[in-house]
């Protein structure tokens, strides 16, 4: 066994026990720390493969970002998961159509599926060979030079949901006193505060 | 990216340009203050882009093939940024009698619009789903603007989570589409079934991406959602809905299934035949029973786009042709009497029950003759423009050997013609009511006499469009 053999069985086997125990495990925190082992795995598979951007992109933004911000989640609400279960049991027999239904898509593709002519050559047409470019740049090339378009299209669809959330849900509020520095630094102390001698016995 | 390439997206450039220029005036100056006179310029604006693409001619596509530009495109560009301006500039003066002029209100219509304009240049399913999400989440938006009220918001919502889910049919038939002719491209995808033989991924997709697309105009069984969207959101919104991304869809309709699956004419016949048989009866029976006007004409919408996807079922020159000539007169006859349905009002609020139309053309005759002119176009009688263009798309479908459909067609349009018929029969003999003000603003009103002139003085030669009809048909099925 050569030493690709070995990494590949090695990330293999975490990508798949971590899977496994995402699922299995009862404390939701493990689930997500479980998950991260699974992208551990996944990024050392992609790796193997000669993806080296999308091995990294997936430890920094997997790892680093969303699985962390999953654990956020699972940690501050308050979800019960005991009661998420029995929810689960209820739809039962909806998930078993849905998973009968992908089971025979799955047939059809092993059985009937066909690929019109040229249709793996049309596929490895958008990407140059490894050789001539490597990932990096190849994936470079396609977002931001050959999809210029669907990229920009991409960022307007974006700028669309921010207006929107904006619109929907900004409220102007007049009466809220806000902080303002620059009054607050130009405050003078002789106009602010007033030294009154208390005779004892008088009050104010 | 070459120069050749801006300049072929130059009037989509050119409007989402002016759109992030207006939110960044407006934010750093007078914010909704400045919402009327954006508003106005948006229109102009939308205008001036709307004869820059009028101008242009030939075929190009650029990005790869990813934006087509070509007649059909220019055809369906014009009337969307016609539409889209007509509705702007009638709309303002009761949005901002409502209360709900924001100044983000334009800019979202004419990012919505850009959209619009790539999803009918789209060559290529990518470019077609982001000119798609572009507009519908521009429309979420829009619709659900009148956030304090329950029935607003509910709209918004359900069309969003519908919305989502047809997207999602979409992408589901586009993915399976690319698995089977490996490309994206519908260069690629008909080239892949030029050989008269259609694989199983192409046939699955082909569902899919039909049944995402047949949501966007509304065909039924994928209608739910209109009636409570066009009830729920403000009149003038609902305006829009009914018009410009009508049109939109169903040119993007006709663009993909002749643009990619034009090798599989006999399998999307049948679907198309289907949608459209299932979407006029439907309109015409379930309008009958509707109280609220709003809420019918978006049954009466139903209707029409069943009529219009007639044209496409037809499979033909010809039936292309007649459904851009449909849709250009459904916009038509659906600015002018949302022009209407928008100035009801009484004692100052809005209202839309049709009972409230009783007796109105008695006292109001300039008005009440515009609205029985364009009501009796919208069902389809003679001398108006309605009936030609239904004339057209039956033509069509006898042409193409569907005559069943034709049958059906003209059985659908005489029940439809009723609930038309009631409401000019309550304006004229109904019963005496409390009445109605018409608090109409002089660009509603040169909208509805205006659409009601265009109605009955288009019969001389439909002015001029059908030549470019011809040609946008010719350009896209050839």
């Amino acid at each position: 066994m050569s030493v690709a053999d070995f990494a590949f069985y090695l990330f293999a086997l975490t990508t798949v026990v971590g899977g496994f125990f995402t699922v299995m495990a009862r404390n939701p925190v493990h689930s997500v720390l479980w998950l991260i082992t699974a992208f551990v795995g996944a990024t050392g598979l992609f790796v193997l493969l000669g993806a080296e951007f999308v091995a990294m992109l997936l430890m920094i933004v997997y790892v680093g970002a969303v699985a962390v911000l999953f654990l956020f989640v699972v940690m501050m609400l308050d979800v019960d998961f005991a009661e998420l279960k029995a929810e689960m049991a209820k739809s039962l027999p909806l998930a078993l159509l849905i998973g009968v239904i992908l089971l025979m898509e799955l047939a059809t593709i092993f059985g009937t599926w066909q690929f019109a002519d040229g249709a793996d050559a049309a596929r490895a047409a958008v990407t140059p060979a490894l050789d001539v470019a490597h990932n990096t740049q190849a994936l470079g090339q396609i977002l931001y030079t050959d999809y210029i378009l669907l990229f920009q299209l991409a960022g307007l669809i974006l700028l669309v949901a921010m207006i929107g959330a904006i619109v929907l849900t900004l409220r102007h509020r007049t009466n809220v006193k806000r902080q303002n520095v620059i009054a607050q630094m130009h405050r003078d102390p002789a106009k602010a505060m007033e030294v009154i001698d208390v005779k004892p016995g008088q009050g104010l | 990216m070459s120069s050749v390439d801006i300049q072929t997206v130059l009037p989509e450039l050119a409007l989402a340009i002016y759109a992030m220029v207006a939110l960044l005036g407006a934010v750093y100056t007078g914010k909704d203050a400045l919402a009327k006179p954006i508003t106005w310029i948006t229109g102009a604006v939308m205008v001036v882009i709307a004869l820059m693409v009028a101008g242009g001619d030939g075929a190009t596509a650029a990005f790869g093939g990813m934006f087509l530009d070509d007649a059909y495109a220019r055809f369906a560009k014009v009337a969307i940024l016609l539409a889209a301006a007509a509705v702007l500039v009638m709309g303002e003066a009761t949005m901002s009698r409502r209360g709900l002029l924001r100044f983000e209100y334009p800019i979202l219509v004419a990012l919505g619009t850009v959209g619009m304009m790539m999803m009918v240049s789209a060559g290529d399913l990518m470019s077609l789903y982001m000119g798609l999400e572009l507009q519908s989440l521009s429309l979420y938006v829009v619709a659900s603007l009148n956030r304090d009220s329950v029935k607003s918001t509910e709209a918004g919502l359900k069309y969003f989570v519908l919305g989502a889910l047809s997207s999602g049919l979409l992408l589901y038939g586009a993915s399976l589409t690319y698995g089977y002719a490996g490309t994206t491209l519908f260069s690629g995808i008909i080239t892949a079934a030029s050989d008269g033989h259609v694989g199983l991924g192409l046939l699955i997709g082909l569902v899919f991406v039909t049944a995402g697309m047949a949501f966007k105009v509304s065909a039924v069984p994928f209608h739910m959602w209109t009636p409570d969207v066009y009830e729920g959101a403000p009149t003038a919104v609902t305006a829009f809905f009914a018009t410009a991304p009508k049109l939109a869809a169903m040119a993007l309709f006709g663009r993909v299934l002749f643009d990619a699956f034009g090798g599989a004419i006999g399998d999307w016949q049948q679907i198309i035949a289907l949608l459209a048989v299932l979407s006029m009866f439907l309109g015409a029976i379930a309008a009958i029973g509707q109280t609220n006007i709003k809420r019918l004409m978006a049954y009466s919408s139903i209707a029409h786009m069943g009529f219009a996807l007639l044209g496409l079922a037809a499979g033909s020159e010809y039936g292309v042709q007649a459904m851009l000539l449909y849709m250009a007169v459904y916009l038509t006859m659906n600015i002018g009497t949302f022009a209407f349905i928008m100035s009801m009002e009484r004692d100052g609020r809005p209202i839309a029950d049709i009972s409230a139309l009783n007796q109105f053309a008695v006292t109001d005759k300039l008005k009440g003759l515009a609205m029985l002119i364009l009501l009796f176009s919208l069902a389809g009688v003679p001398p108006m423009l309605g009936f030609f263009a239904k004339y057209g798309v039956l033509i069509a479908a006898v042409q193409a050997g569907l005559t069943w459909l034709a049958v059906a067609g003209v059985v659908a349009s005489v029940i439809g013609a009723f609930y038309y018929l009631r409401i000019v029969y309550f304006m004229y003999f109904g019963d005496e009511g409390e009445g109605l003000e018409l608090n109409m603003s002089p660009a509603a009103w040169v909208a509805l006499v205006g659409s009601a002139a265009i109605v009955i003085l288009g019969v001389v030669n439909f002015f001029g469009i059908e030549t470019a009809a011809a040609a946008a048909a010719q350009a896209l099925v050839n």
